[in-house]
């Protein structure tokens, strides 16, 4: 496929290395900043063009007439979609995704679409990391929540601990200790490997386990992970950005929300927008402020400010001086690797949350929700399955008659309003959604052509 | 040392296994012709492919992504060793030395024409196909070749593209992914020699002629089939047919290409570059015509006109056919012929020397400096063809003609010590590190370099590698950087 994205912020480099990295798609990147760009062309195999992405000039000389998908990646809204308005009237590219971070645009569905402006589909990361911070804040002890199916369907990533009633168990037991609900492991990450998860295998404590469940099972499922922890109530928020300040207000009325602002002009401003939040102007790496706001009774701790340094340090601080669980927000995914073997709880990396929902429409087939996990090694997905026995190769037939690639789990059915935990005799139909992980992204091109089904369906 | 080496010795080992498979051509020429160099392409390609393949295994386990640094010395070990490889079928069966070998096969790599081999026509076809191939091979690049058909290189192929690739600036690629521009620019190149061959069977060559001769005008290698080179068919239709096939493989394949997918010819002339090779090869035949029938060498201007085209053109873009011994005329013509040589090929064309591009770019950083003087507030960007060049594209070839110019001087300095004639001296260095081919005295195109004594053919091999690599690519292996953990 060809794809253009403009701006190479820390979004754009992001979705032009997983992009690029997946042969068939062809990769051109657009940015006003020569270096950036040169720096980029001397890592991945994509051509880079310098100039204003809303420019018709410069979109023709990075070749919009041919391309497929257009992803507008700048840091202002406004250009993202102008940039797919002129796109879609002057060179009619079939698919075009902006980033559009301001609510004042996304609350408005009117706005796009066919009379409105052309963007297909909107993404805005901080809304995306939001609701991510929001959903593990919502369980604590897991590690990551996404959704599938409109959130019917979710994959929780969680450490097991001993204390968990199924460590040290194999898997097979975990009918018999929960019969009224089900789930299914996906993958077992054993020492940063995979291990197959099979009904004989025995989880230990230590491994990171994911597994596959209705929403409503989740939290007995977790239960038998690791001892189950009190909810959290008391959330410290470092940095009141963007992120930051929507999470702020998604959380302040079920639970006891303080933030923490450098800027003192920003703090005001929160603190009008916030109804019940504690807003504190403050550094958030100073000792004295922490202690004097009981830090060492906070449940979650969230340093999620612009710098990444800034977030590792406090987060640090912030566990040593006794809060139960903190988070830092990380860009660097070698940092990510670095800290969450030290002493920060969970590594929060905006790119992999956002280039999930980009990775959704570069699928072939239809993919309708990508979860990338491990840094792009691993990836989750939702696929539609249409036709019938004839044209598909997996309608018609019993999970354990796929000739699934190795690695890959089937593990849920979504059919309607019904969550299926898939079995060996689970028999899939028309129309079904699948829940699928994928402990080794290389195999995507496998399982690509498994769901498309056959040409003359399509 | 051991984890630099290995992985590049790798991606090499392929490289030698690709051209092992080019070895069969003349194979298959030896088969059909039942010619006695059949058992020497069948050891060699046999060798070559066996060796490369042994290669592979062992290193397979050193497999990674290649770095620039991996990809410099790649491309600077392939040129170095191939015309070891080329050269053997050459060694094993002709009555020369390694030396020449050697000689022979970088030649027709680095397309620069120059031969140690006299009796052309005398030999059997299917070394003079090699011969014309390898300078086929070498116009657009082994490397680049690699690239085109080796899918797993990938972001590496960009940092080897870059490093065989001729020209200043390299980052503008003709397709998002590095694989698809290098299919492209061989697509281009092959379309073009194959116009070209059908061309030269029209204009009266036979099919093995046209071929090898195709071969040599789009590469702008310079061999021919024949001692006397163009001169032996003393065609004016064969000249003409040469003379615009030259000047199109002297300009930007890359031009070519989008003049082919916009179906026009608009692209020529908002190519800088193009207009000013034309320009320049333009004033030049026609004042080197003037100048002949003024000192009485032919006696009428058409005359004058046909063999100056054809000499002054090849010569200029580094080709190196000829028709007529030059090294006649009055040392004004070819002398300014050799000084063409240095500049009138574009980046990205086959051609050598320091490129036209280069030389528009210095050009214009004189006038600037001479404005400054004037205005001394004058803020003023280098532009070339109405793009800016940034500064730091400006240090970059300021830095590769003093090289290059180094190069040249000491390089002649070598041969004046070793007991040289001045003039056979520079001409053949300026002629090899240019990949010309023929110079004056004693390598003019009425002799050829079968006259050096060894030590002397060695240092002109060196000046031919030098000249394609553009200097940087093989002096970057003498850089104790490189080689530091």
């Amino acid at each position: 496929m060809k794809i253009i994205i403009l701006g190479a912020g820390q979004v754009g480099r992001t979705a032009a290395y997983h992009l690029s990295r997946e042969e068939a798609n062809d990769v051109t990147v657009i940015d006003v900043n020569e270096e950036i760009l040169r720096d980029l062309q001397d890592r991945l195999d994509i051509r880079t063009v310098n100039g204003n992405a809303a420019s018709p000039r410069i979109l023709e000389a990075a070749g919009i007439a041919s391309t497929d998908i257009l992803v507008a990646l700048t840091n202002s809204d406004e250009v993202n979609m102008l940039a797919c308005q002129i796109a879609w009237t002057l060179y009619r590219t079939p698919k075009k995704i902006a980033r559009v971070r301001s609510a004042d645009y996304t609350e408005r569905d009117r706005l796009f679409g066919e009379n409105g402006v052309a963007v297909d589909v909107w993404i805005s990361p901080e809304q995306l990391v939001t609701e991510y911070v929001a959903r593990l804040i919502r369980y604590p002890g897991a590690l990551q929540v996404l959704d599938f199916a409109d959130g019917r369907v979710r994959l929780v990533g969680i450490r097991a601990l001993s204390g968990g009633p199924l460590v040290g168990q194999a898997l097979r037991t975990l009918r018999d200790h929960i019969p009224t609900a089900d789930a299914r492991v996906a993958a077992i990450y054993r020492a940063g490997r995979s291990i197959k998860p099979e009904g004989e295998t025995v989880i230990e404590d230590g491994d990171e386990v994911f597994f596959l469940a209705a929403r409503k099972h989740i939290r007995v499922v977790m239960k038998e992970m690791r001892r189950e922890e009190a909810p959290a109530r008391r959330v410290v928020i470092a940095g009141g950005g963007n992120i930051g300040f929507r999470l702020a207000s998604e959380l302040e009325d079920k639970n006891q929300v303080k933030l923490i602002e450098r800027d003192s002009r920003r703090a005001r401003r929160v603190s009008e927008l916030l109804n019940r939040t504690i807003v504190l102007h403050g550094d958030a790496a100073d000792e004295e402020l922490l202690l004097e706001e009981n830090i060492d009774s906070t449940d979650v701790f969230a340093a999620l400010t612009n710098s990444e340094e800034a977030n590792i340090l406090s987060a640090m601080l912030a566990k040593r001086l006794g809060a139960h669980k903190v988070m830092a927000l990380i860009n660097k995914p070698s940092y990510a690797e670095l800290i969450e073997s030290g002493s920060i709880d969970v590594a929060i990396s905006p790119q992999t949350i956002t280039i999930g929902s980009l990775l959704a429409h570069v699928r072939r087939g239809d993919v309708v929700r990508v979860h990338s996990l491990r840094r792009g090694a691993a990836e989750a997905l939702e696929v539609v399955v249409h036709g019938d026995a004839d044209s598909s190769k997996v309608i018609g037939r019993s999970i354990e008659d796929i000739a699934l690639p190795e690695g890959t789990t089937l593990g849920a059915v979504v059919r309607g309003e019904d969550v299926i935990i898939a079995h060996h005799d689970t028999t899939v139909q028309p129309d079904d959604h699948l829940i699928l992980f994928l402990t080794d992204r290389r195999h995507i091109d496998a399982v690509e052509k498994l769901f498309q089904g056959s040409a003359s369906f399509l | 040392m051991k984890d630099t080496l290995l992985p590049v010795a790798h991606v090499f080992a392929l490289v030698m296994m690709v051209f092992a498979v080019t070895m069969l051509a003349p194979l298959v020429m030896a088969i059909w012709e039942l010619d006695p160099a059949l058992w020497s392409f069948v050891m060699s390609a046999g060798a070559t492919f066996v060796l490369g393949a042994l290669l592979w295994l062992t290193t397979r386990r050193f497999k990674r992504e290649l770095k620039t640094r991996d990809g410099l010395m790649l491309v600077a070990l392939t040129w170095v060793a191939l015309p070891a490889v080329a050269g053997f079928p050459l060694w094993k069966f002709l009555p020369i030395n390694f030396t020449d070998a050697y000689f022979e096969a970088a030649s027709g790599l680095t397309t620069t024409g120059g031969t140690v081999l006299s009796g052309l026509e005398f030999l059997p076809r299917s070394i003079n196909l090699w011969r014309h191939l390898l300078s086929w091979l070498g116009g657009m690049g082994i490397i680049v070749l690699a690239v085109a058909i080796l899918p797993m290189l990938g972001v590496g192929g960009m940092q080897i593209y870059r490093a065989e690739m001729p020209g200043p600036m390299k980052d503008s690629k003709l397709t998002p992914r590095i694989g698809q521009t290098a299919k492209l620019l061989w697509a281009v190149y092959a379309g073009l020699t194959g116009a070209c061959i059908v061309c030269l069977k029209f204009a009266g060559m036979n099919w093995f002629d046209a071929v090898c001769h195709g071969f040599s005008a789009l590469a702008l290698g310079g061999f021919s089939t024949y001692d006397a080179s163009i001169g032996h068919f003393n065609s004016v239709q064969i000249e003409m047919v040469l003379t615009v096939f030259q000047i199109l493989a002297a300009l930007n394949f890359a031009t070519h290409y989008l003049a082919w997918s916009q179906r026009g010819v608009t692209a020529y002339f908002r190519d800088a570059e193009a207009k000013a090779v034309l320009g320049v090869l333009v004033v030049s035949c026609v004042g080197i015509a003037l100048f002949l029938v003024l000192k009485g060498t032919y006696p009428d201007f058409p005359t004058a006109l046909r063999h100056a085209t054809f000499n002054v053109v090849s010569i200029a873009t580094d080709s190196g056919l000829h028709t007529q011994d030059y090294s006649r005329w009055p040392i004004f013509a070819p002398m300014w012929m050799i000084f063409l040589s240095c500049i009138v090929a574009s980046s990205g064309s086959t051609g050598g020397g320091v490129k036209m591009i280069r030389t528009l770019v210095l050009a214009k950083q004189a006038n600037r400096e001479l404005n400054m003087l004037v205005h001394p507030n004058m803020v003023r960007p280098l532009k070339v063809g109405g793009v800016v060049i940034a500064n730091r594209v400006v240090f970059a070839v300021l830095a590769f003609v003093f090289l290059y110019f180094m190069s040249i001087v000491t390089l002649i300095f070598v041969q004046l010590a070793s007991g040289l004639d001045f003039l056979t001296s520079l001409t053949a260095i300026i002629a090899c590190i240019n990949n010309a081919g023929p110079g004056l005295g004693l390598v003019g195109p009425g002799s050829n370099y079968g006259v050096l004594t060894d030590f002397q053919t060695w240092v002109c091999s060196i000046a031919m590698l030098l000249g394609r690599l553009e200097v940087f690519t093989l002096l970057v292996l003498f850089t104790p950087t490189l080689w530091r953990k």
